[in-house]
């Protein structure tokens, strides 16, 4: 189902939602349910952004969605359908191995808590006052302290124990030992208490019935539609406002506009840094991106079966957890995501993707001889790791396929393609976007709180309700 | 809106939100956060509600003030009084 006509669209929205990664379609939802008009462009040919799929020999491979915390089944009851919500599932074998430890876990505070007494020899005491600071930090507090600080206070000298309470949150949302530990602490308490869940069925599915309710909710979803420039006009006294969108070289006029784009090419590219003051754009060159990813996806041959090796695995061979090797471009460190059959009713092929996190810096430079030898490379060294959980995994592989920072940057549009949004500085930024230019918003993964998909989602609502409350004060019609 | 009517409507929203929670016992003078699961996003949904079925609006700045129900009561009486 395609929409990607532009021609008969409105001339005039109440507002303009830029980009349908978790945030925007939450955020259209929620404008719409409240009685505004809301047109919804999205380039690419689905929506999700990042929460997307793709369909190869008959797999289909979930590039995301690969676990988030259970907060994600309320935040779609509320906010989308219950039919939505039901399509969350837990996954129970959440695998962790390392040259420091080996073992599966549910991944949920009581679990971890035993795991952390029996195999760390961590006195119950220290893990529920650790357990309980990182749930008792909020937004508040001191931002100078760090990740590491905070792990280094409560379980000296254990680096073992700081991998294993670091490692997840690095692959959901780019963190690192060096970010503020609020924001760790905010992640983890949230990811921890009760353990990792995902969509059961496929992501195509799970974004299909998103669809499906913003079209019930009368949202105008237009995908393949490019937006180059926001609107902006000069309102009294010299102050400005968002009044609509360029779109496929098409002017479409509204009272607002949220952009699920990237925070940076948001305000240098689509609005443009000469429509704010001087502060802002100084504050904004010092938003840092977050890391970009690879992947490997990898279809297992109809008819074939694998064991039962677990949901969501942990690897690495480092010695020790490394924010830099993580991302360096020979990492051995990954995670592998096992789609069973029983993850995908219905469905009796197997398949894995394999997830690491990198730079995009790393990959933009290479010639395309040397670029493509380094895909093929990751492909070899992914099914090497592999190898030791799936045993003759190369004669049970029937697709292989690779994804680098540059493919995430060619298909979400993502300065440097990044894959977590920004760093922290990043939410104070995009806060302060509808106090330069009225009307205009910013949603999406940024400053790492507002970050992996339960932050998204709920950062969508956060902002549907500053743009609500921005319509309904009048000052949307001077 | 009398001041009870007013607390009647915010106990109304707050169990729609939060449909799982026994609101019966719910002390006026003590946060409403410390007494039953609301997180901040449950606190968000009460702020939209309130101005989707009374158009009123609480600024960011305001939000503390709504932390107790006698809080939301005393905050919300001036700009309910006359609905």
């Amino acid at each position: 189902m395609s929409q990607d006509r532009s021609d008969d669209v409105r001339s005039d929205y109440d507002v303009i939602i830029i980009g349908s990664g978790l945030a925007g379609l939450t955020c259209a939802n929620m404008l719409a349910r409240g009685g505004r008009s809301v047109l919804l462009l999205e380039q690419h040919h689905n929506l999700g952004g990042l929460a997307t799929w793709f369909e190869r020999k008959g797999h289909v491979f979930d590039v995301a969605l690969h676990g988030f915390p259970v907060g994600m089944v309320k935040t779609c009851r509320k906010y989308w359908t219950p039919e939505i919500a039901g399509m969350i599932v837990q996954l129970k074998g959440i695998r962790f191995d390392n040259p420091q430890f080996s073992f599966t876990t549910t991944y949920d505070r009581e679990d971890f808590t035993g795991i952390l007494e029996q195999r760390f020899k961590i006195p119950r005491e220290n893990t529920e006052s650790f357990f309980d600071a990182a749930r008792n930090m909020s937004f508040y507090d001191d931002q100078s302290m760090t990740t590491r600080e905070l792990l280094e206070r409560f379980f000296p000298g254990r680096d073992d124990v700081h991998r294993m309470l670091m490692e997840p949150i690095a692959y959901a949302n780019g963190s690192t030992l060096d970010d503020p530990a609020i924001s760790y602490g905010i992640v983890f308490s949230n990811f921890m208490s009760k353990g990792v869940y995902t969509v059961q069925g496929r992501t195509d599915r799970f974004v299909g019935k998103m669809r499906e309710e913003l079209l019930r909710n009368g949202v105008h979803v237009r995908t393949k539609c490019l937006v180059n420039k926001i609107i902006i006009e000069e309102g009294q006294a010299e102050s400005k406002r968002a009044a609509g969108v360029m779109a496929n070289g098409k002017a479409i006029r509204s009272k607002a506009v949220v952009s699920n784009g990237n925070l940076l090419s948001t305000i240098h590219e689509l609005v443009g840094d000469e429509h704010f003051s001087k502060g802002f754009v100084a504050e904004g060159k010092k938003v840092r991106l977050n890391n970009s990813s690879c992947q490997v996806y990898i279809g297992i041959r109809k008819g074939e079966r694998i064991d039962y090796i677990g949901d969501l695995l942990f690897t690495s061979e480092a010695e020790k957890f490394d924010s830099q090797e993580l991302c360096s471009r020979n990492t051995t460190s990954r995670t592998f995501s096992v789609y069973y059959p029983s993850t995908r009713p219905g469905s009796d092929m197997y398949s894995i993707v394999a997830s690491s996190n990198a730079n995009y810096d790393d990959w933009a430079n290479l010639s395309e001889d040397a670029y493509r030898a380094s895909k093929e490379e990751l492909i070899q060294r992914t099914l090497d790791a592999l190898e030791k959980y799936v045993p003759h995994i190369r004669d049970k592989v029937d697709h292989l396929e690779a994804a680098t920072p540059k493919t995430f940057q060619r298909y979400t549009l993502h300065a440097s393609g990044a894959s977590f949004g920004t760093k922290f500085e990043g939410l104070k930024v995009s806060r302060g976007l509808p106090k330069e230019i009225r009307g205009l918003f910013h949603t999406g993964s940024v400053g790492i709180i507002m970050s992996g998909w339960l932050g998204a989602a709920n950062y969508g609502v956060i902002v549907a309700n500053d743009a609500d409350r921005f319509l309904s004060s009048g000052a949307a019609n001077v | 809106m009398t001041k009870e009517q007013i607390r009647d409507a915010i106990l109304e929203i707050i169990a729609q939100i939060i449909p799982d929670e026994d609101l019966s016992n719910l002390k006026g003078d003590i946060p409403i956060r410390e007494q039953v699961g609301l997180d901040s996003m449950d606190f968000l949904d009460i702020i939209m509600e309130l101005r989707k079925r009374y158009g009123i609006e609480v600024p960011e700045d305001d939000y503390m003030q709504l932390a107790t129900l006698d809080g939301c009561v005393a905050y919300l009486d001036p700009r309910m009084r006359e609905l």
